[in-house]
């Protein structure tokens, strides 16, 4: 047992299982302090519902987050011992800083906003939810400017004596353009899983007529911030593919399998075949449109993986720098194919409440296909940073410190796998119970969220004995 | 600032974040470990609950923020700690995990056997941790087996050695009554009387362990030659601490015995880093390999700015969340009515 490919599905598992539950809290939390500020300046009951309902949905979601959170920080020291020693020096920094200025933010004022909704005055419990959205959000710009620094180092310089990076301009850090774009993609994002978290349960309940003003109320709202959302979100990805092109190429030609240099380079829908290049059984090709991806024209040339490869070779010795391209390729197909269809039924949503609104709203033929649309935020997220992070292999910071030399040295095998077996099964059995309550407490509607924090209904505590 | 003033600081800023974390989650901690056995039914054990409800996540980032600086600051700390307790952090992550989840979701149901599985998720998510920093404390003061490349080279069973169990077993006890005596503080009614009857006996445990916690610290640390035969105040007025916490227990003046256990829990954290001073990890292997604030820390740029960043959010954060304490400072009543789901 290799502890390299063991550590790597552990991170995998595990980030891909934290980043289901992150975008949504990133998104939901402003929607929810919306609907709050919506209440507190009208004084309108439905909203003060909407709040709960919602409100119930996002604390559950929250709390996943959080905990599978904690596994995120400790585990670049648990298996990735050897990678802390080399950039602890520039990666601490960003991780300590988000505990000390977004942690505490978010968990203390959430507990304010739980507890606080009879103990505290209304406006110290509205700027509560908001806190709460900031801090998640600006957890998210710094553990992106620690990433950031993986994909493109900056602000750095090794230590001829330690041999390790060393953080020089913090700055520069901060400012890397990298960490921007992801920072302003991945929250943009986090807007469209709301967007459509809300659309799909709120389509729902209208389906069946149930608490339609308070559904098509949060429909209308969630409608307008997927269309904003979604729109950012594409033009952000694009402006990405510049810069990818500049700090990643490898990355780049790995989202198209492009072996050969091509100019203008075109771009494949679908590939039948293994995308070796050499056994092409059918292809739907688009011409320009890699270098329309890559550098916002329809004429540039794109180096292909060959290339790379030997320049690589000629910078960092022998070896193969080819990421894993079955996963590169997919994975960026499942992101923008995802991401399309959510631009699509954005805009009809949009259409729903802007047209027929709101007579007709509760019968269009459409309407019940936007809850299974849930998942596709779900598939662009996850696809996105499954192509970020494999597309940079085999590099754990890109051109300096490769992933088989970052892995902890004194954890045995054993314990890796025994650890990564625990944990599947344990994050498991929590999918389960959180899919569970959402499912309940989204098809319950509003007055189950109300009565349980307020009234206790006995059929929702019961236990008495 | 020199390097060396710059490693000093974060030696002791670590410190008190551990501090902060042992204080804070420490009654949390403890209330998580007594809440099957004292609440008697559903609304009892939900008062409980909430005597921690607003606070036990923002207690919690404490020991986040404890880890983030140690990376931060000193790498070679952060990475073979974290690479050398693998197992333990294991348990300690499998712990904290279903605490975290279990307080939100416990309520969630009616049904009893899911509520009784997500309280005994918060008994165990509170207890396996206490007890493994516990274990952890003990052997940073003791010293484990480090090679020259900074690498650990024991296995889990070599942190379970009796000291490390010892620690282990004086962390669970003493968390035990400082939560107990949290109880006490915010709850009313048979829950505050049976919490009260339970606190003296909690102490004397308390008081037994911490006894044999004191002559084994002379058998297995180098407190001798780091400290002296007299230990000097710190360690000496934990001890006097605890005596009065029993005081105060009797008396029932909780507040008081809550600051006791407080600063018995404070000062002997502080013993413990002064014990490692400059030492981060000690190696038994050999004192030469031992990793020490000046072999393990950051460039002084890193901490430089680290400081400038610590110098501007502690204080605010520290504000906001002794406000929150201040905010939620009533008593929690076992009654439907009144009690937050």
């Amino acid at each position: 047992m290799d502890p390299v490919v063991l550590s790597r599905w552990q991170f995998a598992i595990t980030t891909v299982y934290h980043f289901f539950f992150v975008p949504l809290t990133l998104g939901l939390g402003w929607f929810v302090a919306i609907l709050q500020t919506q209440y507190y300046r009208t004084g309108d009951e439905t909203y003060k519902k909407m709040t709960k309902f919602w409100g119930k949905l996002f604390l559950i979601n929250f709390s996943m987050g959080v905990v599978t959170g904690i596994v995120l920080e400790f585990q670049f020291g648990m298996n990735w011992s050897e990678y802390s020693r080399y950039v602890g020096d520039i990666f601490g920094a960003p991780l300590a800083i988000e505990a000390l200025l977004a942690f505490f933010l978010e968990s203390t004022f959430l507990g304010m906003w739980i507890f606080g909704w009879e103990r505290l005055p209304k406006k110290v419990h509205l700027a509560s939810i908001w806190l709460v959205a900031i801090g998640s959000n600006l957890s998210a710009l710094w553990i992106l400017i620690a990433n950031g620094f993986m994909q493109h180092p900056v602000g750095y310089v090794i230590n001829e004596t330690t041999g390790r990076a060393e953080l020089v301009d913090f700055f520069a850090l901060i400012g890397n353009p990298k960490a921007w774009l992801f920072f302003w993609h991945t929250i943009t994002s986090g807007f469209a899983t709301a967007a459509f978290f809300v659309l799909g349960i709120s389509a729902w309940h209208l389906v069946r007529k149930q608490n339609e003003d308070l559904y098509k109320k949060s429909f209308q709202l969630a409608a307008i911030i997927a269309v904003i959302s979604i729109t950012l979100v594409g033009l952000i990805g694009h402006t990405q593919g510049q810069e990818l092109v500049q700090t990643q190429p490898m990355k780049m030609a790995s989202i198209e399998a492009l072996w050969e240099t091509e100019q203008p380079a075109s771009f494949s829908i679908i590939t039948i075949g293994d995308l070796t290049g050499k056994n092409l059984v059918w292809e739907w090709r688009i011409p320009y449109a890699l270098s329309f991806i890559a550098c916002n024209n329809f004429s540039c040339e794109i180096r292909g993986v060959n290339e790379i490869q030997a320049e690589y070779e000629a910078l960092y010795g022998p070896g193969d720098y080819i990421p894993l391209m079955v996963i590169t390729y997919w994975s960026f197909r499942f992101m923008f194919g995802a991401s399309l269809i959510m631009v699509a039924l954005a805009f009809y949503a949009l259409y729903l409440t802007v047209r027929s609104w709101p007579e007709k709203l509760s019968h269009p033929r459409w309407l019940k296909w936007m809850v299974p649309a849930i998942a596709l935020p779900y598939i662009a997220n996850s696809s996105g940073w499954i192509l970020t992070e494999t597309g940079r292999q085999p590099w754990i910071v890109q051109g300096l410190l490769k992933t088989e030399q970052g892995v902890s040295t004194a954890v045995s095998p054993a314990w890796i796998l025994a650890t990564l077996l625990g944990f599947t099964l344990l994050y498991a059995a929590l999918m389960a119970a959180d899919i569970y309550l959402l499912r309940k407490y989204a098809m319950a509607g509003p007055d189950a969220a109300l009565q349980e924090s307020e009234d206790s209904a006995p059929e929702l505590v019961g236990g008495q004995d | 600032m020199t390097t060396e003033f710059l490693q000093i600081l974060w030696f002791i800023l670590i410190a008190v974040l551990w501090i902060g974390f042992f204080f804070l989650e420490g009654f949390d901690f403890g209330v998580g470990m007594l809440l099957p056995f004292l609440g008697k039914n559903d609304h009892e054990r939900r008062a409980i609950i909430n005597t921690i409800g607003p606070h036990w996540d923002g207690n919690e980032v404490w020991l986040i923020t404890a880890g983030g600086a140690t990376f931060a600051a000193f790498p070679h700390w952060y990475a073979t700690l974290f690479s050398g307790f693998y197992p333990a952090l294991f348990f300690l992550l499998v712990g904290l995990i279903i605490r975290g989840v279990a307080f939100e979701f416990r309520s969630k149901d009616a049904n009893p056997k899911w509520r009784s599985l997500w309280d005994w998720c918060i008994f165990t998510g509170s207890a396996l941790p206490a007890l493994l920093l516990g274990v952890a404390f003990a052997n940073f003061s003791k010293g484990m087996p480090i090679d020259a490349d900074m690498q650990y080279t024991g296995d889990l069973l070599t942190l379970l050695n009796p000291f490390g169990l010892l620690g282990g077993l004086v962390t669970v006890a003493i968390f035990l009554l400082h939560g107990i005596i949290f109880l006490s503080l915010k709850t009313e009614g048979d829950l505050l009387e049976r919490a009260a009857r339970q606190a003296g006996k909690v102490w004397i445990v308390v008081i037994v362990l911490t006894a044999l916690m004191l002559v084994a610290t002379y058998a297995y640390t180098d407190i001798v030659r780091q400290l002296g035969i007299n230990p000097g105040l710190v360690p000496i007025a934990s001890m006097i601490a605890i005596l009065l916490a029993g005081l105060f227990i009797s008396r029932r003046q909780y507040g008081w015995a809550f600051a006791m256990t407080g600063l018995t829990i404070a000062l002997t954290l502080i013993t413990a880093f002064m014990i490692m001073f400059p030492r981060v990890m000690i190696s038994s292997t050999n004192p030469e390999y031992s990793l020490t604030i000046y072999n393990a820390s950051s460039s002084p740029y890193t901490l430089t700015v680290m400081s400038i960043v610590a110098l501007i959010f502690v204080p605010i954060v520290l504000a906001y969340q002794i406000w929150t304490y201040y905010v939620f400072r009533q008593r929690v009543k076992a009654d439907p009515k009144t009690l937050t789901y």
